[in-house]
Parts: C-alpha cells; structure tokens; sequence
C-alpha cells in the first residue's frame, strides 16, 4: 500500500521516524550518565553525614595494587560533577554531532573517558588512579584529535598527549617514592598513617614529581599552551573534558594530598606563585582572544589557576573558596561552552567581530547564557558571588602573604567580568546581521541541560544551607584533613571579602568597557612577547627529533656488517671490562677429560670455519658453515641435551634453505675475498675477540661448581607435577610457560613485521618496474 | 630453479616429514621433540616443497595463510592459559584429563600443555613460513 501514500504523510513518516531515532539516541547515550548521577545523589545523605564507603579488590596483591573505591565528600563532589555534568554534555553530543562521522566511536570514547575520570576521583589506590588518570590522558587525546583529518587537530592532539604524559609520568615516579616511604599504596592509610612524608629527606623530590603532574593536567603555567589547543576538539568535548571535569583531575589530587603533603613552605609557595601567576596571565589574554571558545578556554585556565591558588592557602576558608568555585566554575564553564557551541551551530563563527545581535533570533540561548555569566561575574543572588566571597576570606586568611593572594584574586576575577561579558552578552547586544541562514535557537535537547545547570546555579545561590552545603561541607573536611562546618550565605555583613567584592564589580565594569582598547593594547604586546612556552615546546620538540634523526642516522645505517661489527665489540668491551674488573678469571680446566668424540665434533667445527672464511663460492661457505652446526649439535648430543642438538640441526638446515633463496640475488663473492683492508681488519679483530672472549667465559663457568639445586627440582618434579619426562619440553611448555608464551608472541609478532616489510618492499618494486614499463 | 631429483625427492618426502613433524610433537612430552622441534620440520617440510613445486603451490598446500596460522597458535596457547583461571587456580596452570584409564595405565592424557605446544608449533610454522614465502616471492 506504500506506494499510494500521500507525500505529505510520507513526509511525516521519516520525520516521526526521524524524531524517533533521535530520541533513542538520545536515551541511549544519557543512560549510563544518568543512572550513574542518580546512584551518586542517592550517597549524598549518607556521606554528608560523615559515612565514607569503601570497596576493594585484589590486583596486584604482590605489588600493592589494589582495585580499591573510596567514597567520600571530596570524591562524591567530583564525581557527582562529573556524572552530572556528563548527563548534560551527552545529550547535547546527540545533537550536536549528528553531523560528524564517527558518531559510535565519539559516544565509546566520551564514555571511555568518563567512566575513567570517575576512576580517578574514586580510586584509593594511587597506581590505580595513576592507571585512570593516564586513560583520561588517552581519551583525551582521541578526542581533541577526532576531526583527524585537521593537521590543527593532529597537532593538539599530540601536544596534550605529550604535556600531560610527561608530567603523568614524574607524577608517577612521586607517586611510588610517596607510596613507598608512606608504607602503603592507599591513599586513606596514608592520610591515617603514623609516618609523616613532611619529614621526610624526599619530601621535596615527592613534591616537585607530583605537583607537575599536576600543573601540566590542570594546565598551570608554564604547561597551559595545550589547553586553548586542545579546543580543536568538537565543543561538547572541550565543554566537558578541558573545562569542567579532566583538567580538574590535577585539581583535584592537589586537594587529595593536601592532608598528606601540604601545608609545608614548599606547598605554600608552589600553589600561590603558580596558581596566582596562571590566574592573572590567563585571564588577561583571556581579553585578548577573537575566538569564544578561546576566550573560555582562558577563562578555564584562570578558574584552575585560582583553584591552585586557594588550595596553596591551607585556611580552612581558602579550602571552602576552592571547593565553592569548583562548583561554580563546572556550572557556569558548561553552560557557556554548550551555549558557544550552539551560537556556532547556528551560525557558523565563533569570531567575536562577527557577532552581534543575536537576542532576538536565539532568546533562548540569549537567557541561559546570561544566567551563567552572572554566576562567572560573581553577582548576587548567583553562587559565583557566594564563591568569591568565601575566597576572598580565604585569601585574607592564607598563611603566606595573604595581600598577595587576595591580589592575584582581586586581579583575576575582575578580569573574569569582562571576559564573561566578552562571551555572553557581546555576540547577542548589538545591531542585527544578517546571516546565510536565519539562526535559530537549538532543539530541546541541546539547551534544556546548559539551562539546569545555569538554574542550579541560581538556586543555589539562593538556598545554599540545602543545595550547597551538603556537598561542599563534607569534601571542605575531607581536604582540610578534619570537619569543618560550612554554611555558605549570600550576606555575610559589611565586611572586608565585600569591599572587596565591589571593587571587583567596579574594575570588572572597567574591563567591559574598555574591552576594545585593552584588546589593541594587548595585540601590541603580543608581538613582542620573545618566546612564548608553546614556541619553548615546538623547540624541544624539534630538538628531539632531529637528535633521533641524528641517532638513527648514525646507528640504523643499513650495513648488516656495521651492525655485527658494533654489536660483537660492545660485548667485547663490555664484558671483558667486567670480567677483568671482577677477576673472575680462575682457569681449571682440564682438556684432556674430554672424549675422543667431543674432539672429533670440535675438529668439525674448526675445519668448518676455516673454510668458510677462505671459500671462493658461496655455496662452500654454506656448507662449510652447515658443518659447524652439525659439529655443535654433536657435541649437545653427547652431553645428553637431545631436543637442543634436535633444534641445533633443524635450525641449521632452515638456514641452508633461507640462505640458498637468498643467494640467486647476492653479488658475486669476488667482491668479498679476503684481502688486507681496514675494514676486513677491524672484522678480523672482532671475530678473534669475540671467540676468545666466549671462550674463556666458557671455561670459567664450567670451572665454577654448579649449582644444581634447581636441576634437582625439575627432575625431582617433572613427573609427579607435570606428568611429562622429558625435562626440557617439561620446562618449556609448564614450568616456564609463560616465557614461552612471550616468546611466542615475539616470533608471531617479528612474522607479521618481517611479512609486512617484505610485501611492502614488493609492492613498491612493483610499482617501479610497472612504471618504466610504461616509459618504454 | 627446477631439479628433477629435488621435486621427485621432495614429493615422497614431504608427506613423510609432516607426519614426523606431527610425530615429534606429541611425543614432545615424554621424549625428545615438542612443539617447536615439530614446528621446524613443519617448516622445513613445506619450504622444500615449495622450493620444488612453486610458492603459489606450497601456500595452496598449506589452504590458510601462514600469517592466520601463527595468530591461530598463539590464540590456542592463551587459551590453554586461561583454561587454569576457570578454575580459579593462576594463568598458565596445567590442567589434566586422563580418558579411560584403568589400573595401571592412566590413559589418554588430554591436556592443556598438549593444547599450548599445538599453540608453539603453529606460531614457529606460521610465522616462518610467512618469511619464507614472502622471501621467495620476493625473488
């Protein structure tokens, strides 16, 4: 009956089916997120009250590594944000990248990474959170580099991957010299643990290690240049990953260790000075950028600079400042990242010259986007101005210096006004564009999200005591190291956070107007900034690879005789020098032990050498050389070490068969003969050391008694254990099976390389010869 | 390169070495031989035979590609691996079976080392033979 449907139903069908399709994607992707958020929201009660939840699993049981979950107010906070949050960039993803390729890829990785980013936050062990964190690292990297068809995305992709794995990796290095003076691998034991690493003679070393693993995830100076690159990726990636939950991941291991290891000078001075310089520099040039979404990135940076700032501070207030404006900041930095990223789907810009106007065609994204930057401003009745207020306490109340912190505040967040008008309020104030196509506000799925969080932010800002305070106060103590009670309010009094405050107001408002002529002023200055870090990185970089190019150069030269000659004179070198070092030279032997037969195989093997040295053919030197093997082989047989001679043999001949293809394609042995040359001289050299070398380590170990207790075990074993008689198969496939698995996939692996080498180098003789063929 | 005493040889022998390859690998337990011993005559076996007949010939005869069969083996080696962890006991334990064993006599011994060595010899045949032929192709 299709066939004679009406074209206008026909039209409702695929847009039903459209509508639906979209909807089961929808659910699809914000399942897991959203149960996941509900399963948190259920522990709220429980963990406010002071419970924290613990499971665990063996791993790695001889190493201390543990599969261990630890549920308390700090992880609960993180993890709540980072669900949460997630429930809101996933169905915005749905949406958003339905015009992509790779959609299933995007969705596996989006969820790869926040399912690791919850292993972070919850994890007790730390090499299982180092594990998570270096999986964040990872899926990081896949999807700042998913438009891999982008030079630009390739390139960021790269860069995050190396910043951030560097520093993953010193922070590694601390995490094991932490784990092993503290006694134990979790973090809870250590916390509770009667040593105290703030003694301790590496205590500085632990710290420098951690804290730039730290720095470049959390993107401190001088590691910040990856993070505005890292905005390649599509915008709910940099929404969710570079602004609100992974580059939080430093963050928020600075917050788990503060118990731990802060509170020394070391600490103090490391978070001010980093955090404070990061907060101010970001959020200056923040004023300077033409792009949203590079205006926001900076801003993420000055939100994470100013977090390190407040977790230097040590003050129970500073501590509350850090965790009020990590919600703040996740609230407010999603809302506006998903708002840029609907401005953009509409209108294809995000160039802030380009903008303007947009209030009456996108009301909707018009409202929420004021919402949030209201909260990013600090404005009553938003919970960014309960943040800053609790900050400004805190700086007031840090232990070093407390005017300089409250200036790197005052500073940044002043800044942060005029950058929040720069985003959301400049591209929709205005005279009207015109467009290619009209823009609209997004469908409901992508703005019903940004729009809770920007409610959120809103509500709790009015009733804190209930939105706020039962997370905010458990993950405050958890950090602080003991309770602290929170109760956060808008109106504290006339007192000095508030003065504060409204001079930020007033230097914010300065910033706003002035936002052209700050943005000229600072063009200026950036042409005469000398090195910027990103140019110290692109340096380094280049700097590795041409001393790799050199290296290769010099040691992969492609002379097989190089190669040998190299290889037989370092273990000359190296082994000699510490047999000699060692003087473990005790020569007693006696030769004349051995059996007639034994001479008779070694007479083989000298007269087998002797002629491949000297033959003119080379299927004499083949054959001359299958006599050594043989020889060997005799001389295994009659020690009783059957399979060896066997394998001895059977390899021999194989080497008959490859050498024989090989040798149709040699050049003619001419070229070769022996001869006095320099080079055949050193080989004489090597040759001789080498054997003499073998040699006398050869008499030395068996002048040595042997140790055969493990002998003894093997045959003692290998029937009643292993049911087999044969010792050496015994060994082979049970005793030691797992080095012969190694060693199996060693052989697989160099078959598929050597096979892909040899077919690739065919298809490119192929390819020549087609091509001269066709010249003539 | 086509000698008449080669590939007449070669066809009485190859059959032969397959069945010793086979041979020496399941008496590998007990006696000298074993998956990579079996493995190497495998080897041997089909390298002469396809020096004799052609590689085209020899790739035929051997029906799956020698790259499939050495993952084919490593396949069998881990899973003779993870049959010890079914039981709860750690990776790579030996697992027995002796079918129909009477007194004195323990019977068949069925075994997961058995299924591991199969493993060593197909990995040693494939990836060999995958050299060699390309090797031979090559020229």
């Amino acid at each position: 009956m299709a066939q004679f449907a009406e074209p206008a139903s026909a039209h409702d069908d695929t847009h039903a089916a459209a509508t639906g399709k979209r909807l089961r994607k929808l659910v699809a992707v914000t399942a897991l997120p959203a149960v996941l958020t509900l399963i948190f929201l259920s522990l709220t009660p429980s963990i406010a009250g002071g419970d924290i939840l613990r499971w665990a699993m063996p791993w790695f049981p001889g190493l201390g590594v543990s599969l261990s979950l630890y549920v308390d107010g700090l992880g609960l906070l993180f993890a709540l944000l980072i669900s949460g949050i997630g429930v809101v960039v996933f169905s915005y993803a749905s949406v958003y990248m339905e015009h992509y390729a790779f959609n299933t890829r995007f969705f596996i990785v989006l969820t790869l990474f926040m399912l690791s980013m919850l292993g972070v936050v919850l994890s007790d062990n730390i090499i299982t959170l180092f594990v998570f964190w270096e999986l964040t690292t990872i899926t990081s990297y896949l999807l700042i580099g998913f438009t891999h068809d982008e030079a630009k995305s390739r390139y960021s992709a790269l860069q995050a991957l190396l910043v951030t794995g560097l520093g993953g990796l010193a922070m590694l290095a601390g995490l094991i010299l932490l784990g092993l003076i503290g006694g134990s691998f979790e973090l809870s034991d250590l916390r509770a643990g009667t040593v105290d690493i703030r003694e301790h003679g590496l205590y500085g070393a632990i710290l420098a290690l951690v804290l730039i693993g730290c720095f470049t995830k959390s993107a401190q100076f001088p590691f910040h240049f990856w993070l505005p690159n890292a905005m390649a990726a599509p915008t709910p990636v940099s929404a969710y990953l570079h602004s609100a939950t992974m580059v939080k991941a430093g963050i928020y291991l600075m917050a788990r260790l503060h118990p731990t290891l802060g509170g020394t000078d070391g600490w103090v001075w490391a978070l001010t000075l980093a955090g404070g310089i990061t907060a101010v520099m970001s959020s200056v040039w923040s004023l300077y950028q033409r792009d949203l979404k590079q205006v926001l990135a900076w801003t993420t940076i000055m939100g994470l600079g100013t977090l390190t700032l407040m977790l230097g501070g040590g003050d129970k207030y500073a501590v509350m400042g850090a965790m009020t404006f990590l919600v703040v900041h996740c609230l407010y930095k999603a809302t506006l990242f998903l708002a840029v990223g609907a401005i953009d789907h509409a209108t294809h810009t995000r160039d802030r010259d380009e903008l303007s106007g947009l209030r009456r065609a996108m009301p909707k994204v018009f409202a929420l986007s004021v919402a949030a930057a209201l909260s990013m401003a600090g404005l009553p009745p938003f919970i960014g101005f309960i943040g800053k207020e609790v900050m400004y306490e805190g700086a007031l109340h840090a232990a070093t210096l407390p005017a300089l912190v409250a200036g790197f505040a005052l500073a940044a967040n002043a800044m942060m006004i005029g950058a929040a008008g720069i985003v959301a309020v400049a591209p929709f104030i205005g005279p009207e564009r015109s467009w290619p196509a009209p823009p609209h506000d997004p469908p409901l799925a992508m703005w019903l999200g940004p729009a809770v969080l920007g409610t959120l932010g809103l509500l709790m800002g009015l009733l804190p005591f209930w939105l706020a305070d039962p997370l905010i106060g458990p993950a405050t103590s958890a950090v602080y190291g003991s309770p602290v009670s929170v109760h956060l309010a808008l109106w504290h009094g006339i007192n000095l956070p508030l003065l504060l405050s409204l001079a930020t107001f007033a230097l914010g408002y300065a910033c706003w107007h002035f936002r052209a002529p700050i943005r000229a002023a600072l063009e200026r200055t950036a042409a005469r900034v000398p090195l910027t870090a990103e140019q110290g990185y692109d340096h380094a970089l280049a700097g590795v690879k041409a001393f790799a190019a050199w290296q290769t150069r010099v040691l992969q030269h492609g002379s097989l005789r190089g190669y040998l000659g190299t290889i037989f004179a370092t273990i000359v070198i190296l082994t000699g020098w510490s047999l000699v070092r060692g003087n473990v030279l005790p020569m007693q032997t006696n030769l004349l032990d051995a059996t007639g037969f034994a001479w008779a195989a070694a007479l083989l093997i000298v007269a087998g050498t002797a002629t491949a040295i000297v033959a003119n053919s080379r299927l004499t030197a083949i054959c001359a050389l299958g006599a050594v093997g043989v020889g060997t082989a005799m001389l295994f047989a009659v020690h009783g070490a059957v399979d060896v001679a066997l394998t001895q043999v059977l390899i021999d001949i194989l080497f008959v068969i490859l050498l024989a293809i090989a040798l149709l394609e040699l050049p003619p042995l001419d070229r070769f003969r022996p001869r006095l040359s320099l080079a055949n001289g050193f080989a004489a050299v090597v040759s001789l050391a080498i054997g003499a070398l073998m040699t006398v380590i050869l008499i030395s170990i068996t002048s040595l008694p042997l140790d055969t207790r493990i002998t003894e075990y093997y045959e003692a074993m290998s029937v009643p254990a292993a049911h087999g008689r044969n010792i050496v198969n015994v060994i082979l496939v049970d005793f030691r099976a797992l080095d012969t698995l190694g060693e199996i996939a060693v052989i697989a692996l160099a078959g598929l390389a050597a096979y892909a080498l040899i077919s690739l180098r065919q298809k490119t003789l192929t390819a020549r010869r087609d091509d001269d063929g066709s010249v003539q | 390169m086509t000698s008449l005493i080669l590939s007449t040889a070669t066809r009485l022998i190859t059959g032969l070495m397959l069945v010793f390859s086979v041979f020496l690998l399941l008496r590998g337990h007990n006696e000298p031989g074993g998956g990579f011993i079996g493995g190497l005559v495998a080897v041997i076996a089909f390298a002469l035979y396809g020096k004799s007949r052609g590689t085209a010939e020899a790739r035929r005869a051997l029906y799956v590609h020698p790259n499939v069969l050495s993952l084919i083996g490593l396949g069998c080696a881990v899973a003779a691996g993870v049959v010890g962890m079914l039981f709860g006991e750690p990776f790579l334990t030996g697992k027995w079976l002796f079918v129909g064993g009477g007194d004195g006599d323990k019977g068949w011994p069925l075994s997961t080392i058995l299924l591991f060595d199969i493993g060593v010899y197909l990995v040693v045949v494939g990836a060999v033979l995958s050299v060699i032929f390309a090797m031979e192709e090559e020229i």
